[in-house]
Formats: C-alpha cells, structure tokens, sequence
C-alpha cells in the first residue's frame, strides 16, 4: 500500500522529513504495525520509534490511537508530544 | 472576513485581532483573550530564544475542530486563535485566543478550554535556544490535567519527561 509519511520536531532531525512509502505490511495494516516495521529499517529508526519513546501518530491529519488501520493513499505522520501554546 | 484559525511567523497586533472580532456586532456583551509570549528563563536556563515547529494543515484543522467543540460547550459568537512559528525571542507573542460571548462566563471558559486543549492537541513543538544548546520543550502533564478538567481524557505527555515548559 502506498502511504505519505511524515515526521515532526525531533524525529524529523533524527530521521528525516519523510516522503512516499510502498509498504507491503506482513498482517493487518495499523499504525502500530507501521512504527515496528519503520524500526526495522535502520539504527535511527530503531532508536528514534522504540517502543518505550513517547511518540504520538496522526492518520490523515487526525490524532490517532496506534490500533488504527491504514487505508491506500493514508498520509501517517509521527512526532513527539505537542508543546504549543 | 479572515480566517479565524491563523498560523503564521509574523506579530499580530492584539487591539485590533480584538476590535476587529466584534466590528459591526451588537450581540456581543463580552470579549476574552490569552495572550502567550515567550520567557525569557525556565527554572534552570536562560532562553536566548524560542523556535517554534508544526504540522502544516492538520494544525488548521485541529484547532478549527477545537474551536467547533467549544461552540457546543459553551455561548461563542465569534472566536479567533492566532498561533505563531518559527524563531521567536524572549518577550514575543507566541499565540492569541480571543472568544466574543453574550455573557463573560462563556467568554472567559470557552478562552480557557481553547486554550488547555491547544496545548494537549494542536500540533506544535517548541525548541529551546539555552547557553548549553538547543533543546526540544518537554510536554507537560500538569497540562493534560488541565484539560481532563473540561472532562476530556489527555495522554499528551504520558511516557515523556515532563519537564518544565515555555510559553503558555
């Protein structure tokens, strides 16, 4: 499945701005899912999206819980904790 | 008429967001504001400055959701949030929360709900410049609690450090 990936503040530095994905996911196509194959791909990623960081995903502009299933064409985005105001 | 969700690097002039929020209109009885600004210290560093990241798109739209959520929570005639990016230095306006009301209680609470879930929701991340370094902000969670406060579940900062905060 084709997806938009995208990373914010701390992450971006760590790993870039993102760009397009063709993901093939072994099971169901979730968030969660995603994060622990992006962990796969190389050190940065392993350590900058290790289960125990506090990082927070959007799906399509919306906060979302981990669970959530990806559809075609999703634009998923990861960053840390929001600090604005 | 402008936007009423407005993110931006350039100042904003608070008097006239203000004036130019009830022009015209005889059904408003009350208009509150915040006003966030950069500090200039946190309880350990000097800040030399502040630079300010987001989420193109989904931050509009966040906050547009929020806005609507506070018209089904309280008496809003009119609402405006202007939220700054980019480098900012100690004593600048970050962001400005405006809400014209009939009634000062819904101006005033409906300001403050847009204000707490802003914090916990609005996709922004702020970075510190210190004398040792550049640092990104910790996310609170004092300011999840203010926002369960309103009665909505907030895991912002669950799993982070918690640390001190800039801004408002």
């Amino acid at each position: 499945m084709k997806l938009t990936l995208k990373y914010f503040a701390s992450l971006r530095e760590s790993l870039g701005a993102g760009g397009t994905l063709d993901w093939q996911p072994a099971g169901e196509p979730t968030a969660a899912a995603l994060r622990a194959w992006l962990r796969t791909q190389s050190d940065a990623h392993a350590q900058a999206l290790a289960p125990g960081r506090a990082v927070r995903v959007a799906v399509d502009q919306s906060l979302a819980d981990e669970s959530t299933p990806l559809r075609d064409g999703a634009e998923v985005a990861f960053f840390p904790p929001v600090t604005g105001g | 008429m402008a936007a009423r969700v407005r993110i931006h690097e350039a100042d904003f002039d608070v008097g006239a967001e203000l004036a130019a929020l009830q022009a015209g209109r005889t059904d408003i009885g009350a208009v509150a504001s915040f006003v966030g600004c950069v500090r200039g210290h946190t309880r350990e560093d000097d800040i030399s400055a502040m630079t300010l990241e987001h989420y193109p798109g989904m931050t509009e739209r966040a906050i547009e959701a929020m806005i609507v959520e506070s018209e089904s929570r309280f008496s809003v005639q009119a609402a405006l949030v202007i939220h700054r990016v980019g480098r900012l230095l100690p004593g600048e306006r970050i962001v400005l929360v405006a809400v014209a009301s009939s009634h000062r209680r819904d101006a005033f609470q409906a300001c403050e709900f847009l204000m707490d879930y802003l914090k916990t929701h609005a996709p922004f991340w702020k970075k510190e410049t210190t004398p040792q370094g550049e640092r990104w902000v910790d996310a609170r969670v004092a300011d999840d609690a203010a926002l369960e406060r309103w009665g909505l579940a907030s895991a912002n900062a669950a799993g982070g450090q918690g640390g001190e905060s800039g801004g408002g």
